[in-house]
């Protein structure tokens, strides 16, 4: 199979698409400059994942109209499940496609000027803060041809500003939903904690369908100012045909701490790049990600922490469940940068293998440029522990049933850290389906 | 009253035979110690009876209340009523102490008459501050980073919470402190009834002080060399295994020696 790499729309599409949703100039700008990138530049290369006949450029529509959500009881009942009643519909973001469908901000956190708007109002209203972040510090246009892409094209998506020395206590929530067949989400989000604030932000990619076609391109770019603090979860769950790629980026100021919660449970093939650099002094990351790949899905997923500044920590958890035939690749990196003493990297990646055709590969990575720091690595592959099994199963537990407990347990690490109980009800659920049916 | 009965009973693993012919009766209302030195057997002997498998057992017969025990899964064994604390209980990750119990006690009782939450949480509380643990330890993931004598505690409140006809506790004393045995040894005694039995495996007379055996054994070379009532629990404790050794003939006490 040969893959067609001609980018379907055009320098002329790009500049009616930006003046139809009222950008800035320097946003058409920045298009039309990734635009001109995207056919150049290559694929990323994701290690030990081929990707090159994966679908990330070819789809028929860019853009569907899709009709907001007039009140929460219009919403789907998958989305329903997602929000917790009272509390929780204060602070909501709601997207059909590529429609922003149903927002709400609470008058308090208006009040401290906390900003949590579609990503074209903020474009609209907000410009130049936008565009003091938007791909430039965390990610670039011209990575590769995926970000390039994005770039061009990006058609939705969220822009959440937290000014300094604003403490939200509650969650802000988004719930994207992929209604359409052939279509392409590029979607944007970027989370700002200025100095001194703190902010949870918590988001969800569900498919309306079982089954679809759709190309999916996610960036997301973090920033923890100074003293700031950032807790950032997500739940991926794309349905089996969507391919996805998707890049979730965090940038930590001195003592800026970003903290990742990451349910990846995409039932397509998935390319997932998980970075966070600890650019400041005592800044700190923790980065959880825990997946299920099932039937003949490929997923690739990196994470890394990079440490520029000195005494900061970097912590990469990342455990997978793998049945069927499905390959699933962990990359995890620690890498300290030269001048970026008492550092320490940790990481674990531990990998489930549930049937005889499944394929796990779990690759930790340190690279260390620096004397004075601290690094570990734990890594494994293999099955369900049979001393566990035989423990729980003495006590009257069924073997299936046993696996179960093991299973949810393994993956507890992401569910407990949701700060959303009805999204961790829906994780359990998502990961009971998988790793079952 | 439940009998669990050990005939003849030959056990390899991974083709070393280690239990050489084992007899033993335990009914309901009876406690049995089993002393005897390092590596002689007696983990050995409770592994085959819960049916870890890595045990194979080549000859002879576990009956429970006559059923075939052998021909069992390890958890139906566990529901007919077998249970055993655990010399080295395994810790798992992500699984709260609550859950792991509440899913074992539902196991027991069947789909459609599982136990109510409120039930649940009542009997757990009680049970766990009848053995004065700290209630966090129930929203605790299983056994992770437990002291050594938390986990034992552990291990004697899956006990009280799942109620079996017959259990085996392969020293259940090692590794706590005075007070922890009294408590541990209060639950065992707690559970002492005409519808328990108890099969008690230890090297100290410790424990024996608090709950008194009917009946003790003495293990060696893979076998139960010598039985006799609590008295030789005591001398074991004041003379150690020689005295044996030497009325049996016995040079090398461990499975490696043909008896
Ligand atoms: N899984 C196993 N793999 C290999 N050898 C084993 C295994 N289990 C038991 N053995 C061997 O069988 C013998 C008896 O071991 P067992 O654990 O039953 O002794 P024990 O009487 O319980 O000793 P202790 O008092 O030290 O607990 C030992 O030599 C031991 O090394
Ligand atoms: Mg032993």
């Amino acid at each position: 199979m040969t893959t067609e790499t001609k980018i379907p729309f055009d320098q002329q599409y790009v500049r009616s698409f930006s003046s139809g949703r009222g950008e800035p100039d320097w946003l058409l700008q920045l298009r039309l400059q990734a635009l001109a990138k995207a056919e150049e530049l290559p694929l990323p290369k994701p290690d030990k994942t081929k990707i090159d006949n994966w679908n990330f450029t070819q789809f028929a529509n860019h853009v569907v109209e899709s009709a907001p959500f007039a009140s929460l009881d219009e919403l789907p009942e998958a989305v329903k499940a997602l929000i917790e009643a009272g509390e929780g519909t204060k602070n909501l973001y709601v997207q059909r496609d590529h429609t922003p469908a149903y927002l709400s901000l609470s008058e308090e956190l208006k009040a401290k000027g906390v900003i949590f708007t579609d990503i074209f109002t903020a474009a609209r209203e907000h410009g130049d803060l936008l565009q003091k972040y938007l791909l430039k510090d965390g990610v670039k246009f011209d990575e590769h041809r995926l970000t390039a892409l994005h770039a061009a094209l990006f058609n939705g998506g969220v822009f959440v500003y937290v000014p300094k020395g604003v403490e939200v206590d509650v969650p802000l929530q988004a719930v994207y939903i992929q209604e359409s067949d052939d279509i392409a989400l590029f979607n944007h989000v970027i989370v700002v904690a200025e100095d001194n604030s703190r902010i949870a932000y918590v988001e969800n990619y569900i498919s309306a369908k079982g089954v679809s076609k759709a190309v999916v391109n996610i960036v997301a770019e973090v920033f923890a100012n100074t003293n700031a603090r950032v807790f950032f979860a997500a739940v991926d769950n794309l349905a089996k045909g969507v391919t996805t790629y998707v890049n979730r980026r965090g940038i930590a100021g001195r003592d800026g701490r970003i903290e990742w919660a990451l349910g990846l449970m995409n039932d397509g093939d998935t390319v997932s790049e998980n970075i966070t650099r600890l650019i400041g002094d005592g800044s700190f990351g923790d980065t959880k990600t825990v997946v299920v790949g099932r039937g003949e899905q490929v997923q690739n997923f990196t994470t890394s922490v990079v440490h520029y500044g000195k005494h900061t920590e970097g912590y990469i958890l990342k455990h997978g469940v793998v049945r069927d035939s499905a390959t699933s690749i962990f990359n995890g990196i620690g890498k300290i940068e030269h001048g970026a003493s008492k550092s320490n990297a940790q990481q674990e990646s531990r990998v489930l293998m549930l049937s005889e055709k499944a394929r796990g590969d779990a690759n930790p990575i340190l690279l260390i440029d620096e004397d004075d720091v601290m690094a570990g690595h734990a890594a494994s592959v293999g099955r369900v522990d049979p001393t566990q099994l035989y423990y729980l199963m003495s006590r009257g537990i069924p073997r299936r049933e046993a696996e179960r407990l093991i299973i949810h347990g393994f993956l507890a690490p992401v569910v407990e850290a949701i700060p959303i109980e009805s999204v961790k009800k829906q994780l359990i659920e998502v990961i009971e389906r998988k790793v079952q049916s | 009253m439940a009998v669990l009965t050990i005939k003849d009973l030959h056990v390899s693993v991974e083709g070393k035979e280690i239990l050489k012919g084992v007899n033993l009766e335990v009914k309901g209302g009876e406690i049995h110690a089993i002393m005897g030195p390092n590596g002689t057997g007696k983990s050995t002997l409770s592994s085959a009876i819960m049916g870890h498998p890595k045990y194979e057992v080549t000859r002879g017969s576990i009956t429970l209340d006559g059923q075939n025990v052998l021909e069992m899964e390890v958890d139906e064994r566990a529901r007919a009523g077998l249970f055993l604390a655990m010399q080295y209980p395994s810790e798992i990750s992500g699984v709260t102490n609550a859950d792991f119990l509440r899913a074992a006690i539902n196991a027991r009782l069947g789909e459609g008459n599982e136990i109510s939450l409120m039930k649940f949480i009542r009997k757990l509380d009680e049970k766990m501050e009848f053995l004065e643990m700290n209630p966090d330890m129930a929203h605790r993931y299983l056994n992770e980073g437990f002291s050594g004598g938390e986990k034992k505690r552990n291990e004697i409140l899956q006990l009280m919470m799942l109620e079996p006809k017959i259990a085996i506790l392969d020293e259940i004393d090692s590794g706590l402190d005075i007070d922890a045995l009294k408590i541990v040894s209060k639950g065992i005694n707690e559970m002492r009834s005409s519808e328990f039995g108890c099969l008690i495996i230890t090297h100290y007379q410790r424990l024996l002080n608090y709950i008194t055996p009917d009946y003790v054994h003495v293990m060696m070379q893979g076998r139960i060399v010598k039985s006799g009532g609590p008295e030789l629990a005591q001398r074991l404790e004041a003379e150690g295994y020689d005295w044996i050794k030497k009325e049996l003939g016995i040079e090398d006490e461990t499975v490696e020696q043909e008896a």
